[in-house]
């Protein structure tokens, strides 16, 4: 008595028959699920450590920054409808010189209550202690930075505040839900060396900035019920007499809009690359069983003969298709689970948990699973259906030969100058167009996979050179702690190094239009500037219009207007003045969604005469340290950014990252590549394999032999290589729309290079799994062909 | 011993001997049982002679036909084509000389089903030295009305002559048959032997022809029987018939 039917026995002899171009099949559906709960799986460890650490330390709902405002009005804001709790502290810039670290570096100093800790955006304390009450130069500094540097408790630096020098000592090493993604002013990546956030005691900070019995920072946590834009329109007008810049939801605040961007990235990964997997391994299958079921027609009519049903036939060869799937689905689960450690552990050198909380969604696993399982039956069905069909008696007649008649395609073949054996390549190509299909359509997909993830290399490119060389060629940018005169530029220019010097106004503001409305900075710019330049749609440069608004196109898009449009400007600094101004130009940018003015223009609107809030320097390189350590001298200036040490960083943080991303696309869509070409490879083998056996009888030596096989395999696929790259740009055009957000737009940018690159690793792959099947032919049995008969 | 063979074998070429073999042994091992296909098989075959293999099935004739046609070695043994051994070749020079030397002709026909019968000889003529163009191979077998015709589109008959055409068309030194008319019908048989006889008369190709059918043995020039992996017994043939008064 025995467990396993017999058919049962003959679906496991198949399938280790069937090994190679079972496992080929079964790779490729792994690729697919190890995406999705790769990507599934790092976005519920994602969403899990998120939300622990916004609920164990209350980040909050809504934040807004004000000029100044008595404490006495937080009680207002807590009699706002649907707000639960409101809390007010102080928060600023300041800039740090650390020893034995000449580049400028910046805090952001948040006040924590004199006693006991905060109700909202509380410090999760890693260790050390609180900042005594009676001791102001006590602080908690933020971990990443604290570990850039190799601080330990009890170390001290200097910091610029409010224009005066402080030695502060660190206390207490802590961190925030509010900086997971800690990005310091003017940069575009998180930079530990050069920026880091510390806690300090209210009382201390009311000191530094003249803020007794005031607040400039407030969060709010919102009721179940509270309707956020409301709250945030009553906030806006209680905290607009003491100078508010607008309050903003948590969406809206920076380093919790990091995240959920590249949550929906995850997102957006899972939904677009396995389908594409699965859609392949669906192709595949089909092909694999039509073969299988050509050769097993006479045990098909035997079965039939035996009394097995038609629903029997099928499922069999259904089953066939599962296991081989379910074979895929395992080693997907394993590897997506390694690949979705790996990507939590990436994630969590960017993002500042202080746990990464590694979970598998289990939805990812069913919803991959079910996915594949789909397209295994959907790729079996129509094969399956067709075995079940056969007659007993038709089925044991053997097939007859594969019948060539003379068409007129053959017709005008047979006068082409070929020899024969590429007769036969180019016959067998137009007589089994669907299989060639397959294989094409496989290796397209292939290499549209390649391009449409590598080409975000190429965007990035793109998007540092506009910014580095372009938009910001500036070697420094400064931040005045308060707009300021513009005799503050003169002095920029007294300092060591500076060649020149180019002012700029940044004003915060609410921009409407109709019913929209979104905060932005608005950026006034000489209209001869150099050192901070804006794009057209043609990426030129061009001066800032004399009269209106610039608008990114992003922030155009989102405010639904065009050049002509008039918008409505609340500026939410100095006097508030509400503009009515038109759009009169659109810029290309890449990184966040800013608005552009000329900056006398932008003065004349403020009534403040000539202002400035920074400025973009020109430097001597060779001066740049004399420079730093003379500017973090002078007492206006609240942040300092090097253009130098942006791009290093940029380089440090993203050349592992690439590297890793690169290797996995690299090697998953090297792995479609191999496993289709190595299945058409296999299936022409073993349908052809008594002709390519006759062929070596008749004296082709195995090299020629391999000519007519793999001959077919190269033209599709270098048939499949212009295709892809067609989908491929197609593919990225769709990542690129999906990934993009108001942080960042992608440009969508395919190199000559990246198509180069892509269509190497696919031919690498193909010819590579080629070559591992033509050496079959060295084995195939000649003399077996003197006596069958097909 | 080894002296004596040598001598024999140059003795051989001199008085016309195209191929020989000398004590050819074939074992398949198949792990648990060892069947011997050949258990010493000597002989010599002149140019231009037309030998029947008659034997049942198993006796051993195809094991010996792989070998002689550079399909297969033997286990022991040594087969001289032209003075030269050809049980020492590597599988480079074993392709070379079934290039060059040989024609084959199976039961089964093997013609490639992608092209046509002119195509299917000219995929040998491409590779051959000096060989007889396309059309004039298929006129000697009677096809020049259908060499544009694909197999599909062919009788097993015509399909047979298709295959005696690519099998010449290279003016092989030597032509193996295998079962040649096994898959076909007396009388289809007997225009496929009719090509055979022509091309061993009109090319001088020396032609060997496996079959279990005793009458196609009065077409043969010598009868060797096989019988459990020897040569049984030459039978010399004083007249050869014609194909056309074989009967069976």
């Amino acid at each position: 008595m025995s467990f396993i039917s017999a058919i049962d026995r003959k679906l496991i002899r198949d399938l280790i028959h069937l090994k190679g171009q079972a496992l080929a099949v079964s790779i490729i559906v792994a690729c697919g699920v190890a995406i999705m709960v790769m990507a599934l799986g790092t976005l519920s460890s994602l969403q899990q450590s998120q939300e622990t650490y916004y609920d164990r330390y209350r980040f909050a709902d809504v934040f807004a920054t004000v000029k100044r405002a008595p404490d006495s009005l937080a009680r207002r804001v807590r009699e706002i409808e649907g707000v639960r709790v409101a809390e007010t502290r102080i928060s600023r810039y300041a800039t740090l010189k650390i020893e034995g670290f000449n580049d400028p570096a910046n805090a952001l100093l948040v006040s924590v209550p004199d006693f006991g800790e905060q109700i909202l955006n509380r410090t999760l304390m890693h260790t050390g202690r609180w900042p005594d009450a009676k001791r102001p130069d006590e602080i908690v500094a933020s971990k990443s930075f604290v570990d850039a540097h190799g601080f330990e408790l009890g170390d001290q630096l200097t910091a610029i505040i409010n224009g005066r020098a402080r030695l502060l000592t660190i206390v207490g090493i802590g961190d925030s839900p509010e900086y997971i993604y800690t990005l310091g002013p003017g940069n575009l990546l998180p930079d530990d060396k050069r920026f880091g956030v510390f806690w300090m005691r209210r009382k201390a900070l009311e000191a530094a900035f003249d803020l007794n019995g005031a607040f400039n920072d407030i969060s709010l946590v919102l009721g179940r019920n509270a309707k956020p834009n409301s709250v945030i329109d009553e906030l806006d007008r209680i905290l607009a007499p003491y100078g508010g810049l607008g309050a903003y939801l948590k969406e809206d605040q920076l380093s919790n809009a990091f995240i959920e961007s590249e949550m929906n990235q995850l997102k957006n990964m899972a939904k677009i690359i396995p389908p594409v997997f699965l859609l392949v391994s669906a192709m595949l299958l089909n092909a694999l069983l039509i073969r299988l079921i050509a050769t097993e027609r006479q045990q098909i009519g035997l079965l039939k003969a035996f009394g097995y049903t038609s629903p029997e036939i099928a499922w069999h060869y259904v089953k066939l298709a599962l296991a081989i799937t379910l074979l895929g689905i395992v080693m997907g689960f394993g590897f997506g689970a390694m690949l979705a450690r790996l990507m939590t552990n990436l994630y969590g050198d960017t993002f500042r948990f202080p746990v990464m909380i590694f979970t598998f969604s289990k939805s990812s696993f069913a919803f991959s699973a079910g996915a594949a399982i789909i397209a295994a039956v959907a790729g079996a069905l129509n094969a399956s259906l067709s075995a079940a069909r056969l007659q007993p008696a038709e089925a044991m007649i053997p097939a007859p030969p594969e019948s060539y008649r003379r068409g007129p395609i053959q017709k005008f073949s047979a006068r082409l100058p070929f020899d024969e054996p590429t007769r036969m390549i180019m016959r067998h190509l137009v007589r089994w167009p669907g299989r060639g299909a397959t294989t094409l359509l496989g290796v397209a997909a292939a290499q549209a996979l390649l391009i449409g993830t590598l080409f975000m290399f190429d965007s990035l490119d793109v998007m540092l050179d506009t910014f580095f060389e372009r938009t910001d060629p500036y070697e420094a940018m400064v931040n005045f702690v308060e707009p300021i005169g513009s005799n503050a530029i003169e002095e920029l220019k007294d300092l060591p190094g500076v060649i020149s010097v180019e002012a700029s106004r940044t004003v915060a503001a609410k921009i409407r239009h109709g019913p929209r409305f979104e905060r932005a900075g608005i950026i006034g710019l000489p209209g001869n500037a150099v050192y901070k330049q804006i794009l057209n749609e043609n990426d030129e440069v061009f001066p800032v219009p004399e009269e209106g608004l610039t608008l990114s196109s992003q922030l155009a898009k989102m405010l639904d207007v065009g050049i002509g449009d008039q918008l409505t400007l609340e500026i939410l600094e100095g006097r508030r003045p509400t503009i009515i101004s038109p759009v009169t130009a659109m810029v290309n940018e890449y990184i966040s969604s800013p608005a552009y003015m000329n900056i006398n223009r932008l003065n004349q609107h403020l009534f403040e005469g000539e202002v400035v809030s920074g400025a973009f320097i020109k430097l001597d390189p060779s001066q740049s340290d004399q420079f730093s350590k003379a500017v973090l001298d002078r007492p206006v200036i609240a942040s300092v950014t090097l253009q130098s040490a942006a791009i290093k960083s940029f380089e440090d943080t993203l050349e592992d990252t690439i590297s890793i991303m690169m290797s996995i696309y690299a090697v998953i869509g090297g792995a479609i590549a191999a496993g289709v070409v190595y299945n058409a490879a296999r299936i022409s083998l073993t349908e052809r394999g008594r002709e390519l056996a006759s062929l070596r009888v008749l004296g082709f030596t195995r090299h020629e032999v391999s000519y007519i096989l793999i001959g077919e395999l190269v033209i599709l696929v270098l048939l499949a290589l212009p295709l892809g790259c067609l989908f491929g740009a197609a593919l990225a055009y769709v990542f690129g729309q999906a990934m993009s957000s108001e942080l960042f737009r992608i440009p969508i940018v395919i190199e000559p290079a990246t198509y180069g690159v892509c269509a190497l690793i696919v031919l690498v792959a193909a010819i590579g799994s080629a070559v591992l099947v033509s050496r079959r032919i060295g084995q195939l049995d000649m003399i077996a062909v003197l006596k069958t008969r097909e | 011993m080894n002296i004596r063979r040598n001598t024999n074998i140059a003795e051989a070429i001199d008085d016309g001997t195209l191929i020989s073999a000398r004590g050819l042994t074939k074992v398949y091992d198949t792990g648990e049982v060892k069947v011997h296909a050949l258990r010493g098989v000597d002989l010599d075959i002149k140019n231009g002679e037309l030998i029947v293999l008659l034997g049942p099935s198993g006796s051993g004739k195809s094991t010996l036909l792989n070998i002689l046609g550079g399909l297969d070695r033997p286990t022991e043994g040594e087969v001289i084509f032209r003075g030269e051994t050809l049980t020492d070749f590597s599988d480079a020079r074993m392709t070379k000389y079934r290039r060059h030397h040989v024609g084959f002709i199976f039961q089964f026909y093997n013609l490639v089903p992608s092209l046509t019968a002119r195509e299917n000889v000219a995929l040998v003529t491409e590779i051959a030295d000096d060989p007889i163009a396309p059309d004039e191979a298929l006129d000697m077998v009677g096809l020049a009305d259908r060499m544009h015709h694909f197999p599909a589109e062919l009788s097993g008959g015509e399909q047979q002559r298709v295959a005696v055409a690519r099998a010449i068309a290279k003016r092989p030194e030597i032509l193996f048959c295998d079962e040649p008319t096994g898959a076909l019908d007396s009388k289809t048989g007997v225009h496929v032997l009719e090509a055979l006889e022509d091309v061993n008369r009109r090319l001088g190709a020396t032609t060997l022809i496996i079959t279990h059918n005793v009458g196609i043995a009065d077409m043969a020039d010598r009868v060797f029987r096989f019988k459990d992996g020897r040569i049984d017994s030459i039978e010399i043939v004083g007249r050869r018939r014609k194909p056309s008064e074989i009967s069976w």
